[in-house]
């Protein structure tokens, strides 16, 4: 990287030298993705576990941007498996929105670039790899196989066509084969009202500015299920929200799973809300993750420093305190990672090891797996 | 809705009122002075009047013997009634001089807002989709080229270049020297071939601005989070762009553009003198160069209405376009 002479200080000559070489790699990345009649073999691919839905596998998203090459995704590998919730938590910033448009394929292009590594796509009879999907098949999987539910309703929908008009060209594009306009109209009713809309019909014709913030995620979430996707991409879909309608969601959410059977990969910085939700938790920090295991591995028993911390920071009911805890310090700037442990510099239970290589990935049982100097030696107890 | 255009047509005339007050005001302070130059002439023939006392006939016989502020609402008065009376200059009703050039400028401006369109607005939307890509970088050089040059250098080069080095058309003027032994369809291709030029000129001027719109509210819109839910629905890039963004790129656009419909009427003051073509600009330039008052107080007064009715139509039209200012 950079000469350091200044945090966050770059002269003209290596502005210059960042972006015509930026540009030379995503032109090159771009070319890649624009070639016409790309062959299915060169995405299909096999899934590790046929009972998983989706697999991350040493997923690397880079930000080719001005002032530098930011990480945004360095490593990160998880499974979601059918049927299951996958809770990804960590503070803002860390890479879980851009991990999951990363399944989407929906980076800001082209500086948003999947650098290496691949997402396996379950499609029952067969997996794609989506990392290297040409657009028209990725174009057939969203809305159909993986839907996103986005965490800012107040903007997720355009406000110049009515609600209606938003959702029937979901069904139209991927199920609209042999349906007559009423059949479609009468899906996205009974979408409207399986999410809760009491007034369905008269939601139909109305237009997002007349829906509170509530009703709004409501109808994103009906765009995303009317396809009956497999993935179900949760983006904080609670955030915007108050105390009362996310509960309303959350559990909308949760009777939809179930009866759609799919996965959700359930994106927050809520605990309490992946306590509610999630089976599975992955925890991430700067761009990878730390710790990962069942919602009782991570916590009942968190193994991470930085997991024991955010638990630690997190209000509990019945518990009087002065001050809540925060960790101290702030995340490492994403341009120039250090080469040690990315916490290190915020991490009271420092041992002798933190001084090394970023730490690898270990076993603590069959499924909690965390990447700490501190449990060198103790895997698999 | 209907009580809102009612209020803004009522605001509208007391914005005319003060507008044509400041304007009779300024045509009455002009350094030239028609009645001046007539009484100059009168008084140098032979055996004449003095200057003096041709002034004092000639200002009473034009009803410019009042104050300001009364010669204002004399003027009112009449303009309201419908009494627009004679032009000074060109000596028939203005009325008549009117009606006999805001045709043409008409046609002529039409026909360049047609093509500004449906160059500027592609041409935008293009840049938008493939930014800071070698084509929106070509596109808004041409756009900025088109920004800065000013009507007169930019006419001068056309002529230079079509007029006198490659004759292909006249330098000025809108017929030719055969105009008269030419048959209907003939009269018809020349004036078009005349028009040719101060078109392209009104066009190349005006799409950068446009351009440059387009495509800045296109890539706001582009970057909108409902492009992102348009895109995440598996959508092609097509349908994105030319359906979800464009309807909402249409809300600014439709603005400004419903806002220069009336724009159409008033003609091009400065490429219509450039090229000769006899215009309501032309027409109005030399009735205000030689001090003609009713006829410059008719044409500025008629663009005083044009102006406040574009801005009408604009707010109406914005209403048609997004539904979220729609007034029940």
């Amino acid at each position: 990287m950079a000469k350091k002479k200044q945090e966050g200080y770059l002269s003209a000559r290596e502005a210059r030298r960042i972006s015509r070489e930026n540009r030379r790699i995503t032109n090159g990345f771009e070319k890649q993705r624009k070639r016409k009649n790309v062959p299915e073999e060169e995405y299909l691919t096999r899934m590790h576990d046929a009972n998983n839905s989706v697999e991350f596998d040493d997923l690397h998203t880079y930000f080719f941007t001005d002032a530098g090459t930011v990480k945004a995704v360095d490593g990160v590998s998880f499974d979601v498996p059918i049927g299951k919730t996958v809770g990804v938590v960590g503070e803002s910033g860390c890479g879980k929105s851009v991990t999951s448009l990363s399944l989407m394929q929906l980076l800001q292009r082209p500086q948003g670039q999947v650098v290496s590594g691949q997402i396996r796509l379950n499609l029952g009879d067969k997996a794609y790899d989506v990392t290297k999907a040409p657009n028209e098949v990725l174009q057939k999987l969203r809305g159909n196989y993986v839907s996103m539910i986005f965490q800012e309703p107040m903007t997720a929908l355009n406000p110049v066509f009515r609600i209606g008009e938003q959702i029937n060209e979901v069904i139209e594009l991927h199920d609209g084969e042999g349906k007559s306009a009423e059949d479609i109209k009468g899906r996205t009713i009974e979408l409207l009202k399986m999410v809760g809309i009491a007034n369905s019909e008269g939601v139909y014709s109305m237009f997002p500015h007349e829906l509170s913030g509530g009703m709004r995620q409501r109808v994103v979430i009906a765009m995303a299920l009317a396809c009956n996707p497999k993935v179900i991409i949760a983006d904080e879909p609670t955030t915007a929200l108050d105390v009362t309608i996310q509960a309303q969601i959350l559990d909308i959410l949760r009777q939809l799973k179930d009866r759609i059977n799919s996965s959700i990969m359930f994106i927050t910085h809520d605990l309490g809300v992946i306590a509610e939700m999630a089976d599975y938790v992955v925890v991430m920090y700067a761009g990878r993750i730390v710790e990962k295991g069942t919602a009782d591995d991570i916590f009942h028993h968190p193994a991470h420093p930085y997991t024991i911390g955010l638990m630690a920071s997190k209000p509990v009911v019945g518990k009087k305190i002065d001050k809540l805890y925060s960790i101290p310090g702030k995340v490492p700037n994403p341009i120039n990672m250090p080469n040690y442990c990315y916490f290190k510099d915020r991490c009271e239970m420092c041992v002798e090891g933190c001084e090394g290589a970023y730490p690898e990935m270990i076993s603590l049982s069959d499924t909690h797996k965390v990447s700490c100097y501190r449990y060198y030696g103790k895997e698999g107890e | 809705m209907r009580k809102y255009i009612l209020k803004r047509i009522f605001l509208s005339v007391i914005i005319f009122f003060f507008v044509m007050l400041i304007i009779y005001t300024l045509m009455r302070c002009l350094p030239t002075s028609y009645i001046e130059s007539v009484a100059r002439q009168k008084s140098m023939q032979p055996n004449s009047k003095s200057y003096e006392e041709w002034m004092e006939q000639l200002t009473a016989m034009y009803n410019m013997d009042k104050g300001i502020l009364a010669g204002f609402f004399g003027w009112l008065g009449d303009f309201f009634r419908g009494n627009f009376g004679d032009s000074w200059f060109y000596t028939v009703p203005v009325i008549e001089e009117f009606h006999d050039t805001v045709w043409l400028s008409f046609v002529m401006g039409l026909i360049a807002f047609f093509f500004e369109l449906i160059i500027a607005i592609p041409l935008g939307i293009i840049a938008a989709t493939k930014q800071y890509s070698r084509t929106d970088y070509t596109i808004s050089i041409i756009a900025l080229a088109g920004i800065s040059l000013p009507t007169f250098f930019f006419a001068s080069l056309l002529k230079l270049l079509f007029s006198v080095k490659l004759g292909w058309f006249d330098l000025f003027g809108l017929v030719g020297r055969n105009y008269e032994q030419l048959t209907a369809w003939g009269k018809f291709l020349d004036k078009s071939h005349h028009l040719v030029l101060p078109i392209v000129t009104l066009v190349v001027i005006s799409i950068g601005s446009l351009m440059r719109y387009t495509r800045t509210n296109m890539l706001e819109v582009l970057n909108a989070d409902y492009i992102r839910t348009a895109r995440a629905k598996g959508l092609s890039e097509r349908k994105v762009i030319y359906h979800h963004a464009f309807r909402n790129t249409l809300i600014p656009l439709v603005t400004i553009i419903g806002g220069s419909l009336p724009g159409l009427f008033s003609g091009a003051l400065i490429t219509e003198t450039l090229y000769s073509i006899p215009g309501i600009g032309y027409a109005s330039y030399h009735a205000m160069v030689s001090g003609d008052i009713p006829f410059s107080m008719f044409y500025l007064a008629f663009l005083a209405i044009l102006t406040l009715l574009g801005n009408l139509i604009a707010d109406i039209l914005y209403a048609v376009v997004d539904p979220r200012v729609r007034i029940a």
